[in-house]
């Protein structure tokens, strides 16, 4: 979706703020919520790219005023209303429904130390063809879907180089539908920052921007 | 840049910006969810502990100080980093897919995630306020030389500046260049010098600045 998490290329956002001896987390809850999320992902009603579609579908002036982790306590709400693991109802009142079931944690401390340790691999032991080459002069497709993406706005349109092929990974698009992983090859696609950008760019300068097979097309 | 007003101001910001008061309602959802079975406080615990306390820069820092004393272990993480990186006991959640990108006297390497916060945890743990921030994830692809400036780093127009987009579950490393002066340097010097911002892209290591507390 063309939303305002898509940032790449946009002006008047301020200055970094570099914040010296930075906390992990700057509250208590900050790293509660983070954790949750976690813990609450171990349940498998939805996956990385939902969880990922869920902070983006925050509206947008929302957004841009929230901090990281109060998206992600939006992210994770709406997430556990959709899936059916608890009812807003519950979550305002902080109190599970009269005769709900009592479940057993999907995460234990044995599983989230594996989890920490091994995560969760995104890619894919399947023979799936690649469409590409590395070398090969492509294009980003112009595409505008209304869903879940990671092809940002700024390459859309934009002719690139493939610069090296990653494997197969499952795609985003579909997965944080829940339609399918629709495993497909990665590529670290080289733009010149000129390509992007235009003449107030660097020539030597490259932006280098993963993409899946269906994000591409030959140029 | 980094006035202490600057922060001041984000905190201030940062409280205003939450709809309702986060910690209570944070909390009330934790007991929501052990009410109903849902988590267990204490994986809860293990999960905070462990990037609060165990997983951190200091881990990157030791690849890199690696890298540079030991040119073959270098080529390995260069060429496979996943193996290199699990070689040094690191690896797991968030850098399942690790590339690590050399930063040359000719090239310099930075890293971003323009859709959302994308950062390698294993090796350089959560990422700081500023990386997830509109401000660098806005410019970083379109003025990376501004944003290099912002950090105090001027970079000669000669220098290749290439900026990595986390997209996709690709995870980026920067392996920053080795300072001079530092050749007589043991590891565990050399890891003192490395930076989180070195291994992100927006800084170079010196031998004058502090590193990373161990």
């Amino acid at each position: 979706m063309n939303g305002v998490h898509d940032m790449g290329g946009m002006h008047g956002m301020g200055p970094i703020l570099e914040e010296k001896n930075e906390p992990v987390f700057h509250h208590e809850w900050e790293g509660r919520i983070f954790a949750m999320n976690r813990a609450m992902g171990a349940w498998r009603k939805w996956n990385l790219d939902a969880s990922r579609h869920s902070r983006e579908l925050i509206p947008p002036a929302e957004y841009l005023r929230m901090s990281y982790y109060a998206r992600w306590v939006a992210g994770l709400v709406d997430l556990m209303v959709q899936s059916g693991l608890a009812t807003r109802a519950e979550i305002e009142s902080g109190v599970a429904a009269a005769g709900s079931i009592k479940a057993v944690p999907a995460l234990t401390v044995d599983k989230a130390v594996t989890l920490v340790a091994k995560g969760v691999p995104a890619s894919r032991n399947v023979n799936v063809a690649a469409r590409f080459q590395v070398g090969q002069r492509v294009r980003a497709r112009n595409i505008h879907p209304v869903g879940h993406t990671r092809l940002p706005r700024y390459a859309r349109g934009k002719f690139g180089t493939i610069e090296r092929d990653h494997g197969v990974f499952v795609f985003p698009d579909t997965n944080a539908h829940f339609v399918g992983e629709k495993p497909q090859h990665v590529y670290s696609v080289r733009f010149a920052a000129r390509e992007l950008w235009g003449e107030q760019a660097a020539p030597q300068d490259s932006v280098y921007v993963d993409m899946w097979d269906d994000y591409l097309e030959p140029a | 840049m980094t006035p202490e007003v600057s922060q001041a101001h984000q905190h201030e910001h940062d409280h205003q910006a939450v709809p309702s008061e986060p910690a209570l309602r944070v909390k009330a959802l934790e007991s929501l969810l052990i009410e109903k079975g849902l988590v267990d406080r204490a994986a809860l615990d293990a999960l905070v502990d462990a990037y609060e306390n165990k997983i951190g820069p200091r881990n990157g820092a030791r690849v890199v100080a690696r890298a540079w004393s030991d040119p073959a272990y270098k080529q390995r993480l260069l060429s496979d980093a996943d193996a290199a990186i699990a070689e040094m006991g690191y690896g797991g959640l968030l850098g399942e897919h690790m590339v690590v990108l050399e930063n040359t006297v000719k090239v310099h390497n930075l890293v971003v995630c323009t859709l959302c916060s994308c950062y390698p945890w294993p090796v350089l743990g959560l990422p700081p306020v500023w990386y997830k921030s509109a401000p660098y994830r806005s410019r970083a692809v379109i003025d990376p030389r501004g944003v290099l400036r912002e950090f105090g780093l001027e970079l000669p127009q000669d220098v290749e500046v290439r900026v990595w987009d986390s997209t996709a579950e690709l995870r980026y490393l920067v392996l920053p260049e080795r300072p001079a002066g530092t050749e007589k340097m043991t590891e565990e010097q050399l890891a003192a010098l490395v930076t989180r911002e070195a291994m992100v892209g927006v800084a170079k290591v010196s031998v004058s600045k502090a590193g990373i507390a161990a």
